[in-house]
This record gives C-alpha cells, sequence and structure tokens, in this order.
C-alpha cells in the first residue's frame, strides 16, 4: 500500500514523520511532551517545523469522518480544533497495515482539565469549566451538532479573563443535523453530566480535587447552566405593546452574554395588543467581533470584553467618546495594548496569552490601587507584574510534565 | 425487563419527502435479541433512535411493556445505549468505574455493590473488582465497560453499531461475547448493524430495512429459508442468492430442459415471467446438459466446498445490499472434484430449494 496524505496545508516535512512506526512507539526525538485527557487511541504531540501536531491513530474510516467532522464545524464558526490532515495506507517495515492518522493542530495556550488540577487553582475552577463547557454545548446545539461524547476530556480549556473559554477536541462520536430535537439535546446533557461526574471523581480519588467540590454537584450544574442558557438565547418573551422598550433589552441581554441577534422574530397578536419575539439566529463573538473589527486583536470572548472596557475607560480618559470609535481604538492599541504586551519580556511569554497578560496587568492595577489607596499607573502595575507575578506562573504555550496517559478500550485486545 | 413495541412508527424529516422510517410495526419480546439490519440510509438507525427517544416520532406509537414512550425523553425511558465510547477512569477501582453512575441516579451503596458485583460475576471481573484499570488487560477492561451499561439494569438496552470500529478478527470475537453476555442477562436488545453475517448470527429474530420500510421480521434460519421479497433474498446470506427472470411455462419455469415445478395455484396470480432464486448451495451438477448453462470464471476452493462464480446468459437480477455490483453466478459444488476454470457446467437447484417471486411486485410467491 501507499501513503495518502489528506491536508489542507501540504507540507513537505510531514513525510519526514515515521509513518511506518506504531505511534506509540514513535521516537522521542519527534515528540513534544505536552499534557493529554483521557482517551483510548494513542494521541502524540509532534513537532512540525514551528508548529506542534496532535496525532491520533484511529481506524481509517473513522478519521476520514472526523476530519471532514471538524472541517465542517470550523466553517461554522464554533470553537473546536483545527483538522490538519489524515494519513491512510500506513504499512511497517514488514507490511503490516497500520491504522490512519488523524492531525489536528494543537491549540496553544490549551489547557486539558487534567492539566489544570495540578496546578494551583483558584477554588471555584471546577465551576468555571461547567460555565465554559455549558456555552459550548449551547454553541454546538444551536448548530445542529449532536456530540455524543460530552466530557471534559474531550475538550481544551483556555483562559479567557479569569473565565475560561472551551474548545471541542474530539468529534469522533458527533452528529450534524440540521436542528436538534429536545431528546437529542437532553441526551448530550446526561452523556454530559455522567461524564464530568466520572472526570471529577476520578481527579477526586487521585487526590487532585478541591476538598468542598462535589462531583456531583458540580456535574449537575452543567445542566442548569446549560439551560439557563438556552433559554436566555432562544425562549420566547410577551408583552403588552407598549413596552416596546423589551425588544432593545433583549437584544442588549443576549450582547451581554456574548451573543448578535442575527434574526428576531417578532409578531403580534390580531388585536395587537401584545408582542412576542423569539430570537431566530443568535451568533456568539459579540465582543470578541467587534474588538476585532475595531482593532484587529483576535482574542477569547470575555478578554475582549475586558479590552473594551478598557478601551471604553480610555476614550473616557481622554475625552474622546464623541471621536470616531476606530481611531480612538487604533490609537488605545499603539499608546496602551501594545507597550503593555510588549514590555513582557521574551522569556516569559509562553506562560500566558498577551491578552490575559493584559487583563492581568489590570487586576493586578486594581488590587495595587486598593492598596495604595489611590490610583495607579499602568506602567507602575505593568513594572510589578512583570517583576513578581508572572515570573512565578507555570508555562502555558505547552504545558508540560503533567501524567496523562491511554486507556485503550475496545481498540486493543489481549 | 420488558417488551417494545413498535406501532405505526413514523419519522418524517421536515423538508423530505418520504419519512424515513414509515408506518414501522414489530413487536420485540421480553429478553428477546432483535438487529435492526439493512443498507446505509434504511432507517434502522433513526428507528432505534425513535426508540431512545433521540428523534420526535411523528406518527404512531412507541411502548415498551405497557408505557407508551413516544413522547418520553430518554432518560425517563429506562433504556441503555451501551458502548457509547465509555471511557475509563485510571485512579478508580473496577468497581467504582462500573458502579460510579448508579451514584448519580440516587442509587444506595448497598444496591449499587450488589449491582456492581452480580454484573462483575457475569463479566468474569469479580477477581479484579478492587484493582485499578490499568492492572486490566484490554478484553478485561472492555468488560469493564460493558459493566458499565449492565449495573444500570435498564429495561431495555439498545446497540447502535457498536462493533463499528474494531477489526474484523475483533469483530467476530466480540460478537460472540454480546450475543452471550445478553442470553445470560435475558434483557431486551435492540441492536443495530449493516452487516447481515452479524444481524443473523447474533439476533434472535431479524428486522430487515429498506427505503424506511420493513421488509421482513422473522428469525433468521425463516429469514433464510423464506425471504418475504426480492430484496431480503438478495440481501441476506453469503454469498448472495442466485436470482433471475425466467419465463413461466405450463405446470413451472424451463431451466433449459430442466423443469422446475409450480404449483398452478401459485402461478395464477403471476405474469408472464417470474423471479427464480436459489442459493449457491442448493445447486447440484446436472449429468444431462439440463438446467441452468454456466461457464466458470473463478473457482475458490474451500476444502471440502468450492465456489465457482461464472456467467451465464441466463438474465440475472442485480444484488443488493453488500453483495451489490455485478453479478457472478454463484453455485457451491464438491471440493474433492471441482469443475475447472472455463469449463461449461450446468446447474440444477435441489428439488424444494427454490424460492420464487412475483417478478413485477418482488413478492414471494407461494411458500
Ligand atoms: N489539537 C489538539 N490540541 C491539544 N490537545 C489535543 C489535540 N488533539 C488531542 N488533544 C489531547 O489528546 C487527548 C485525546 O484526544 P481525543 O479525545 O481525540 O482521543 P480519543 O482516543 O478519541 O478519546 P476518546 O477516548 O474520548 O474517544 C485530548 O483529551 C486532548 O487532551
Ligand atoms: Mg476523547
Amino acid at each position: 500500500m501507499t501513503l495518502e496524505i489528506t491536508t489542507a496545508r501540504p507540507e513537505s516535512a510531514l513525510l519526514d514523520l515515521p509513518w511506518s512506526t506504531p505511534l506509540e512507539e514513535w521516537p522521542e526525538s519527534h515528540l513534544a511532551a505536552l499534557p493529554r485527557g483521557i482517551s483510548r487511541h494513542v494521541v502524540r504531540f509532534v513537532k512540525l517545523g514551528p508548529r506542534v501536531l496532535a496525532v491520533k491513530e484511529i481506524k481509517d474510516d473513522i478519521a476520514d469522518r472526523e476530519y471532514a467532522m471538524l472541517r465542517s464545524l470550523r466553517r461554522l464558526d464554533v470553537p473546536c480544533v483545527e483538522p490538519f490532515g489524515v494519513v491512510h495506507g500506513r504499512t511497517t517495515a514488514d507490511g503490516e497495515p497500520l491504522d490512519a492518522c488523524l492531525i489536528t493542530r494543537h491549540l496553544q495556550f490549551s489547557l486539558p482539565y487534567r492539566a489544570l488540577y495540578s496546578q494551583n487553582l483558584r477554588p471555584d475552577t471546577a465551576v468555571r469549566l461547567m460555565d465554559a463547557l455549558a456555552v459550548l454545548l449551547v454553541r454546538l446545539h444551536l448548530e445542529g451538532f449532536w456530540w455524543g461524547d460530552v466530557s471534559l476530556s474531550n475538550t481544551l480549556f483556555r483562559r479567557d479573563a479569569g473565565a475560561f473559554a472551551a474548545y471541542l477536541v474530539d468529534a469522533e462520536t458527533g452528529e450534524l443535523h440540521s436542528r436538534l430535537s429536545d431528546g437529542q439535546r437532553e441526551h448530550d446533557l446526561d452523556i454530559a453530566r455522567v461524564n464530568i461526574a466520572g472526570e471529577l471523581m476520578d481527579l477526586a480519588a487521585g487526590g487532585f480535587l478541591e476538598e468542598h467540590a462535589d462531583p456531583f454537584e458540580v456535574s449537575a450544574s452543567i445542566i442548569e447552566r446549560y439551560h439557563t442558557l438556552w433559554h436566555a438565547l432562544t425562549g420566547t418573551e410577551r408583552f403588552e405593546a407598549g413596552d416596546r422598550w423589551r425588544v432593545d433589552e433583549r437584544i442588549r441581554r443576549l450582547n451581554e452574554l456574548g451573543f448578535d441577534v442575527d434574526e428576531l422574530s417578532i409578531t403580534t397578536d390580531i388585536g395587537g395588543t401584545e408582542i412576542v419575539i423569539t430570537p431566530k439566529v443568535v451568533d456568539a463573538g459579540h465582543h470578541s467581533r467587534r474588538l476585532l473589527r475595531l482593532t484587529g486583536l483576535d482574542v477569547g470572548e470575555n478578554q475582549a470584553r475586558r479590552l473594551l472596557n478598557d478601551l471604553d475607560a480610555y476614550a473616557a480618559a481622554t475625552d474622546r467618546q464623541g471621536d470616531d470609535e476606530e481611531i480612538v481604538a487604533h490609537d488605545w492599541l499603539a499608546k496602551i495594548y501594545e507597550p503593555v504586551t510588549r514590555a513582557v519580556p521574551r522569556e516569559l511569554t509562553g506562560r500566558l496569552e498577551p491578552a490575559e497578560i493584559f487583563h492581568e496587568v489590570l487586576e493586578h492595577r486594581w488590587y495595587m490601587s486598593e492598596r495604595a489607596g489611590h490610583d495607579t499607573p499602568i506602567e507602575d502595575a505593568l513594572r510589578d507584574y512583570v517583576q513578581t507575578v508572572l515570573p512565578a506562573k507555570p508555562e502555558e504555550k505547552a504545558v508540560l510534565g503533567v501524567d496523562t496517559e491511554e486507556m485503550p478500550v475496545i481498540s486493543r485486545f489481549d | 425487563m420488558a417488551t417494545v413495541t413498535f406501532d405505526n412508527a413514523t419519522r418524517q424529516y421536515p423538508g423530505n419527502p418520504v419519512p424515513s422510517v414509515d408506518k414501522l410495526n414489530i413487536e420485540i419480546a421480553d429478553g428477546e435479541f432483535l438487529v435492526l439490519v439493512g443498507p446505509s440510509g434504511c432507517g434502522k438507525s433513526t428507528s432505534l433512535r425513535m426508540l431512545a427517544g433521540l428523534e420526535e416520532v411523528n406518527g404512531g406509537r412507541i411502548l415498551i411493556g405497557d408505557r407508551d414512550v413516544t413522547n418520553l425523553s430518554p432518560k425517563d425511558r429506562d433504556v441503555a445505549m451501551v458502548f457509547q465510547n465509555y471511557a475509563l477512569y485510571p485512579h478508580m477501582t473496577v468497581a467504582d468505574n462500573m458502579g460510579f453512575a448508579l451514584k448519580i441516579a440516587g442509587v444506595d451503596k448497598a444496591e449499587i455493590r450488589k449491582r456492581v458485583e452480580e454484573a462483575a460475576k457475569i463479566l468474569d471481573l469479580t477477581p479484579y473488582l478492587d484493582r485499578k484499570p490499568k492492572a486490566l488487560s484490554g478484553g478485561q477492561r472492555q468488560r469493564v465497560a460493558m459493566g458499565r451499561a449492565i449495573v444500570r439494569s435498564p429495561q431495555v438496552f439498545l446497540m447502535d453499531e457498536p462493533l463499528s470500529n474494531l477489526d474484523a478478527k475483533l469483530r467476530v470475537q466480540t460478537r460472540t461475547q454480546i450475543a452471550s453476555l445478553q442470553r445470560r442477562l435475558g434483557v431486551t436488545t435492540v441492536y443495530v448493524t449493516h452487516d447481515q453475517v452479524e444481524a443473523m448470527t447474533m439476533g434472535d429474530r431479524v428486522a430487515v430495512l429498506k427505503d424506511g420500510i420493513l421488509q421482513q421480521c422473522d428469525s433468521p434460519r425463516r429469514m433464510y429459508d423464506h425471504p418475504a421479497n426480492v430484496f431480503v433474498a438478495g440481501f441476506i446470506g453469503s454469498p448472495a442468492m442466485n436470482l433471475m427472470n425466467v419465463a413461466v411455462t405450463d405446470g413451472g419455469v424451463d431451466l433449459h430442459g430442466h423443469t422446475v415445478p409450480i404449483s398452478r395455484e401459485d402461478l395464477s396470480g403471476v405474469g408472464k415471467d417470474v423471479t427464480l432464486g436459489v442459493r449457491p448451495e442448493d445447486l447440484e451438477l446436472s449429468s444431462d446438459q439440463s438446467g441452468i448453462p454456466v461457464t466458470v470464471d473463478v473457482v475458490e476452493e474451500l476444502g471440502a466446498d468450492a465456489y465457482i462464480y461464472g456467467s451465464t446468459e441466463q438474465k440475472l437480477l442485480e444484488a443488493t445490499g453488500e453483495n451489490a455490483g455485478a453479478v457472478p453466478f454463484i453455485a457451491r459444488v464438491d471440493g474433492r472434484r471441482p469443475p475447472e476454470k472455463g469449463e461449461k457446467i450446468y446447474l440444477k437447484p435441489k428439488a424444494g430449494h427454490v424460492h420464487v417471486f412475483n417478478s413485477e411486485s418482488g413478492l414471494r410467491v407461494g411458500d
């Protein structure tokens, strides 16, 4: 058989990888020791030029399916890992056939939940992870994607201005429909709850879970969070015809949650005394899109919210609220954001994403101001942060040294 | 445990002109292993999901026992989808891996322990209950994953192509394991596969679907011996049944001087010709140049038997399912003296081993 590589980014270095060796036996020299979640298949991180790729050894047809599914999800603009390619036709030197490999790009600054739990965490981490996962699940469901294997292992987390943003990493069981039934959504939630409870119990058994975090309570909370968000995004509202402000109010609320309303159905009853509104198409990324448009910065939703607040504060402080927004944003970028993020010494840039550093510097300034009893200039906060806080943080661009393992259940037999 | 009833159950997707599952009627007995099988897009998975509560039912009803579950949410139906990518947790014991989901459901500790021990006994995992999954072999781990479904002791197990990510050898092994496990547990099970061999070896009964319509639901034996129509005849069995259109003569059909008798009564409802079906193993070499003339293209020797693949001037019907594509004429012959490649032979159906179908409706004629 001949090796067959399907990829959207042809790169000759791909051919240099040891495809005729089972993934489990790839030499260290090709690998990047990054943490992974629990998985049944063998997954390895591989260095390829400047980037790191995740390679998963998996049956041929499933590899194709997952590759296509990830591409569809990217097209729908939901947060998930970026598919890179599929390798078929692998054989060992003796001609024994090997399974295909699905290649995705390693998501930079992403944290598998097990890596998160091996660090010193704020006490409510588990809850904040549930929030992020609920948002991801709602977004997937809005697009008609039934996941089938919702779990912490199949999700990656990125810091997002004190919160987390969740990304889908394993689409193997997923199905894309034009619309999901309530039963399908419930089923995903049920799977999520059981899997998350299992994963948290496992952390507890390993001594990693915060004392007071109850796996059952935490895992059950995803359901409530999901329903609250789903209802806010899709629920129908009725009010008296005189209360038109409530239409704007609804849109404002959705914006606050980070969603834009692309289509809203407004109907009145026959007498015209009652108005009924239902959002039909909502689109995540309200703040991040706005920030991208104004500054070209592509960051997480909460980071964008934070940066936009700072931009507003800058406009107010420089008395330019009436000026053209884009021009003010340009100045803010050049005078505030870039000087802060560029001031980070090179050797510390792998600790956190620039936007997250900016967020932390703002937080730090707040603490310093409070302690001092007066405003602290951002330059001072930055200096202190870079000297005292940042060096103590772990490297997160590519987190090292966390023990993770495969648990082959079906793919290998005795 | 419970019976399952599909009562005219129908699923039509918005925007689709035809239902994906059209008025499905099946009654599944308590403890029965029913396999839904058919080519892709036939509606088998949709049917299973309607039962699971994952697809809306647009018409008809679904009952589990006497309970109408048509509008219940999946978790209120007391069914368990088995093998949905169960993960094993490295820090937890085998017992906890099997039982933790019951804790979520609020089952008390003693009851969980009892169910876990029972499941472990059935799965031969008793000695490992207090170990960590790492200490187990791949096969044992797989059984732990099965245990997770078993301890829930649902009324019905649902399995949708659970073996699809295994290679051929493992598939056969696991197939046997699942079937024998199901028999020991005695829990009503609905199993979906596209593989008719899997269906025929595992099911107490097999339901064949095509284009959303149930073609036949019978025991594997009955299905094999009495396919209800041409589709089932061509779909079930490997190698596939030979199907050919032949002209009707007085008292039967004529195969080059060999008459296959068909009763007058059976012939009364058919047109000028019928579709005749003969399984490869139901043919014998004719000594007098009567029967179906076949030129041998390939001889496949399998020890006691040999299969010959040949061509014939007889008009053959296109096969369906996994057998789809160009259709050679296939016959099983004595492996000790098989004909040679290129040889012209004559084959006669063994008496009583022909299947006759109405060539227009495709329905079986007679018994
Ligand atoms: N592109 C990526 N970037 C970062 N991490 C990744 C990436 N791809 C995979 N991983 C890591 O590898 C782990 C295993 O990957 P994945 O879930 O796809 O494997 P799997 O064997 O299919 O899992 P499962 O057992 O759930 O089927 C993930 O939990 C994640 O931590
Ligand atoms: Mg996974």
